[in-house]
């Protein structure tokens, strides 16, 4: 590691500490961001995923090397941690360090482009299900149910073995096809409580159509189950891409993701752990802060607790 | 009622294999490297015998159709890759799934129950708060890398789990004495605790949060107010109503355990229904695959139906009865 | 109804203050600050306030009912009961005490009765725990007191669940459950407000009835006047987390003394009055974190003066046997003229 890289990250760890406690002050006045912040882990689980958005976006200064460069096969092989390499270098002399972090760029994309394509999908089937009722209703939730029996790692595997030279983009996309029924189905409830409430009645009322009705006033009073969801489904699909990156299914190499680092790693499990250990670390802390940013968000849109 | 589920639910198994079928099917290529399971493309000739013999010169329907007859025979087709009938295949696999699966629920649930309980006793106080932490992190971890991890542990480091296989291949290839009937749950301990540990945190979570939820409704204050002691009102009054939301998850469990356990499997060796399919896939064994996915749905939707059924008899609210429908009028 | 009593007091609160620590350093909740009155056997003890007075958490202190971590019962309060301060019982013998010699009934007979467990064996649950029946002598119980609350066909009844009941059924059923052990002592927190006005009064009769029958004192806390009227003995009533009156009922409604009193009967709709506009008092109760200065009541009075705001008044005598009003017109009763 050089000086510079070094001193960026310093800057990152302080900035994603710092961030959190600013916001944390701003908003201590409102009702809802002091229920979010109301446990320390919440807070935690902000900052790290703060730094590991900043590193991801910022790769390019943060990685003291070239994620795909094999530094020296006979001599940097396997090497552990150090002050040159603080993550160590993997059985193909690349630098751990350097590859966790461009590994993060791609598996975060992944996990928010694969979360934002099954958070929609479950939120309009969902809202669609929810408002219309009836045939609607349970054409749809049949069709969930079929897709909550489906067995997800089965399909996604045969999609990727079957298909040679699957397009990654598509893969991402069939894991959000393959990730929504859960969220249909917590956005639905919601919704089918919220259709009989006053203002939906009035804003129909008012002659505005089913489009807008949906979209405008009973969504954005589902926003609670949507938001908590998402955050979810982002941990869900990081891990499910990890999985897959695993089974060499996933991120093509060389390009690293966490998951196929695992997998590199996997191969001189007894004599280089640090390889298997760091990227699978990452996956946890990631998973784990957005899991804790879950529960905040959770408690602090619990209506139950809107009462004075 | 139970007929109208069972109905549905066969309903959605039979979607789900057409499903995978039409997948299969329309992936390009030929299935001909997974016949003759060599890397070399395959000489022509075997492979156009094979294509015939197996029926896959026909048309979609008509192999959808013959499918479903055979089916009906409980006949699941013949193994391209293992050369044996696909219920053979599956029907090894299945002792060696289902010891995984339930030793990994059982320590899922022991535990999970039990943290999940003890921590809503003392919420927010200090267990709480580190168990909530630890929890929390394990619930967080990949699968498969706290496989590997326990494996570098606890298989290599310390020499204390053997590191793979269902077995001591010479000293107790199957289980004919006490003694293999120990080694077989030695060689289970890690697979299944990688399991066990990850799911016992999601339970504790989970419980946690369902105790909660109950301990503040009014009639836990009337049990209070009745004299009841401490550890009744919460062993019978809270925990008798949380475990009703337990259940759904209970339904759920065992399916996921299934499709989780495919990498476990890989990692360890363990010759399960998982590890088949993955290999199956790998090498295009049709009949296989359909077959695996056909075993997945019904455990799914086994799993949701026995779900209801136990609702049905621990929640009293759901038991309806034509008697039932005049309540008792003032 | 009658005269204050002369046997010894079978409940006594004397001083009690029951706050709550609310989040986000709003201060302290001081729901119940400085409580005291007297419950004498067989008589019914009416406790009378509008929501936020403190008056149910009053009736949760008693029994120590209150949840611990955001509520605490201060020490220096006094709660005795046949000569035992409950405040001070150790946990085992508290247990002894509810349910068996105190019993309680909560306002919403359909969240405070267990959804999973028959009415039968909720009932006979505290049989077996306080008197040590067999299942089978609990079971014969719980349809005894079935039948003696008034429920149909008793044997049929303590099998069911009670979603299968209507309110007024789940309410007898409550007082089925808090009687099963001939308590001395029967809190009855808004007993009626959750239930239609035509069965309100039956399960008032009911509670009358079995109160004679049973001989046991009655803590009866209300907002509802009307309720006071037919069914108490004696009324405190209570305002800010303090009690600003008490008197025998007859003595109450003939002879209010305290300007809120007043103003709760004179909002009072009436037949027998010429039509005119409702009768509200004016302004809001303020949340107990922040109660006035001087009289709590003194914003919302018609008659305050300097000395209301500058000084909180004690409970004073009015003249009247067992009559006090916390107000300054006690001392000053020519101010009653000046009315805003």
């Amino acid at each position: 590691m050089t000086l510079g890289t070094w001193f960026v990250l310093f800057v990152a760890l302080i900035l994603a500490a710092e961030a959190v406690r600013a916001l944390r002050q701003r908003t201590l006045a409102r009702e809802r961001w002091r229920r979010f912040f109301r446990h320390r882990t919440t807070s935690w689980g902000l900052s790290i995923l703060t730094f590991f958005v900043i590193i991801a976006v910022a790769a390019p200064f943060v990685a003291p090397f070239d994620p795909n460069a094999q530094l020296d096969i006979v001599r940097l092989k396997n090497v552990g941690p150090s002050w040159t390499f603080i993550l160590g270098t993997d059985v193909l002399s690349r630098d751990v360090w350097s590859r966790i972090v461009w590994g993060a760029r791609v598996s975060l994309r992944v996990a928010t482009l694969g979360a934002l394509v099954a958070v929609a999908l479950g939120t309009l089937v969902g809202a669609a299900a929810g408002y219309y009722r009836r045939w609607v209703d349970g054409v749809l939730m049949r069709g969930v149910d079929v897709g909550l029996a489906l067995p997800r790692i089965f399909i996604l595997l045969m999609a990727v073995a079957l298909w040679d030279g699957l397009p990654f983009t598509v893969l991402v996309l069939l894991i959000g096809l393959t990730s929504w029924f859960g969220t249909s189905r917590l956005v639905r409830a919601e919704v089918l409580s919220l259709r009989g409430r006053d203002f939906v009645v009035a804003a129909r009322a008012l002659g505005a159509g089913d489009g807008r009705v949906i979209f405008r006033h009973v969504l954005p009073n589902a926003a609670a189950p949507i938001i908590v969801s998402a955050a979810l489904s982002v941990g869900n699909v990081l891990l499910l891409e990890a999985s897959l990156s695993f089974l060499g299914i996933g991120v093509p190499p060389p390009w690293p993701s966490w998951g196929n680092m695992i997998a590199d790693g996997a191969t001189s499990l007894y004599n280089a752990p640090w390889t298997t250990l760091f990227p699978g670390l990452a996956i946890s802390l990631v998973v784990m802060s957005l899991n804790a940013v879950a529960d905040g968000l959770r408690e602090a849109l619990d209506p139950r607790e809107d009462a004075a | 009622m139970l007929v109208r589920r069972l109905v549905v639910s066969a309903a959605i198994v039979f979607a789900v294999v057409t499903l995978v079928f039409i997948l299969i099917h329309l992936a390009p290529g030929t299935p001909c490297a997974g016949f003759a399971g060599e890397t070399a493309p395959p000489d022509p000739l075997v492979c156009r015998d094979l294509t015939q013999r197996f029926g896959l010169d026909r048309s979609l329907p008509e192999q959808y159709w013959r499918y479903l007859v055979a089916l009906a025979h409980g006949d699941l087709g013949y193994s391209f890759s293992l050369h044996r009938p696909v219920r053979d295949a599956i029907a090894e696999t299945v002792p060696f799934t289902l010891q995984l699966a339930g030793a990994a629920l059982l320590l899922d649930f022991l535990v999970g129950l039990g943290l999940g309980i003890y921590q809503a006793r003392r919420v927010n106080r200090l267990p709480d708060v580190v168990l909530g932490n630890i929890t929390l992190f394990i619930y967080s971890l990949p699968t498969f890398w706290l496989a590997l991890i326990l494996l570098l542990v606890f298989g290599e480091k310390l020499r204390l789990f053997p590191v793979g296989g269902p077995n001591d291949p010479i000293i107790c290839p199957t289980i004919d004495s006490a003694f293999c009937a120990l080694d077989r749950l030695w060689h289970l301990a890690l697979p299944a605790a990688t399991l066990g540990l990850v799911g016992a945190a999601g339970t504790a979570r989970f419980q946690r949060a369902a105790m909660l939820d109950v301990a503040s409704e009014d009639y836990v204050r009337t049990a209070r107010a009745k004299g009841v002691p401490e550890r009744r009102v919460v062993l019978v009054h809270q925990l008798r109503n949380a475990l009703l939301s337990f259940i759904t998850r209970f339904g759920l469990a065992f399916p996921f355990l299934l499709t989780g356990a495919v990498l476990i499997e890989t990692i360890f060796a363990w010759p399960g229904m998982g590890r088949l399919a993955v290999e199956a896939i790998l090498a295009r064994d049709y009949p296989v695959v359909t077959a695996t996915a056909l075993m997945a749905s019904i455990v799914v939707v086994l799993g949701n139906l026995v779900a209801d059924v136990l609702l049905g008899v621990a929640d009293p609210r759901l038991r309806v009865r034509s008697t039932d429908l005049e309540t008792i009028a003032t | 109804m009658t005269a204050p009593p002369t046997a010894p007091a079978l409940l006594r609160v004397r001083d009690l203050r029951t706050y709550f620590v609310t989040e986000h350093g709003r201060g302290t909740a001081r729901a119940v600050d400085d409580v005291s009155f007297d419950l004498y056997p067989g008589e019914t003890l009416g406790i009378v306030g509008e929501s936020g007075c403190g008056k149910t958490v009053t009736s949760l202190s008693i029994l120590r009912l209150v949840p611990e971590p955001p509520g605490h019962i201060l020490p220096g309060s006094l709660i005795e009961f046949e000569g035992r301060n409950l405040l001070a019982l150790p946990a085992p013998e508290l247990r002894a005490v509810r349910g068996n010699q105190i019993a309680m009934i909560f306002q919403e007979p359909m969240t405070s009765l267990n959804p999973v467990f028959t009415v039968g064996d909720q009932i006979a649950e505290a049989a077996i725990i306080h008197q040590r029946l067999s299942r089978s002598a609990a079971r014969a119980r719980a349809i005894e007191m079935l039948g003696l609350v008034g429920i149909p066909d008793p044997e049929e009844s303590v099998d069911h669940y009670p979603h299968q009941l209507s309110g007024g059924m789940r309410q007898r059923v409550m007082i089925a459950m808090a009687l099963v052990c001939h308590p001395k002592v029967l809190i009855a927190d808004e007993p009626t407000t959750a239930l239609d006005v035509t069965i309100q009064a039956q399960i008032l009769e009911l509670l009358d009835r079995l109160q004679s029958e049973l001989g046991m004192a009655v803590l009866l806390i209300t907002h509802d006047l009307g309720v006071v009227a037919g069914h108490a003995d004696r009324v405190v009533v209570m305002y800010a987390g303090r009690v600003v009156e008490q008197a025998t009922t007859d003595e109450l409604f003939e002879r209010p003394t305290h300007p809120y009193t007043e103003g709760l009967l004179a909002a009072v709709p009436r037949i027998d009055a010429p039509r005119e506009r409702l009768h509200a008092i004016p302004g809001q109760v303020p949340a107990a974190t922040a109660w006035p200065t001087g009289c709590r009541f003194h914003p919302r009075c018609p008659y305050a003066w300097d000395k209301c705001v500058a000084q909180e008044p004690p409970l004073l005598d009015t003249g009247t046997a067992g009559h006090a009003a916390r107000c300054w017109l006690v001392t000053e009763p020519e101010r009653r003229q000046a009315k805003r």
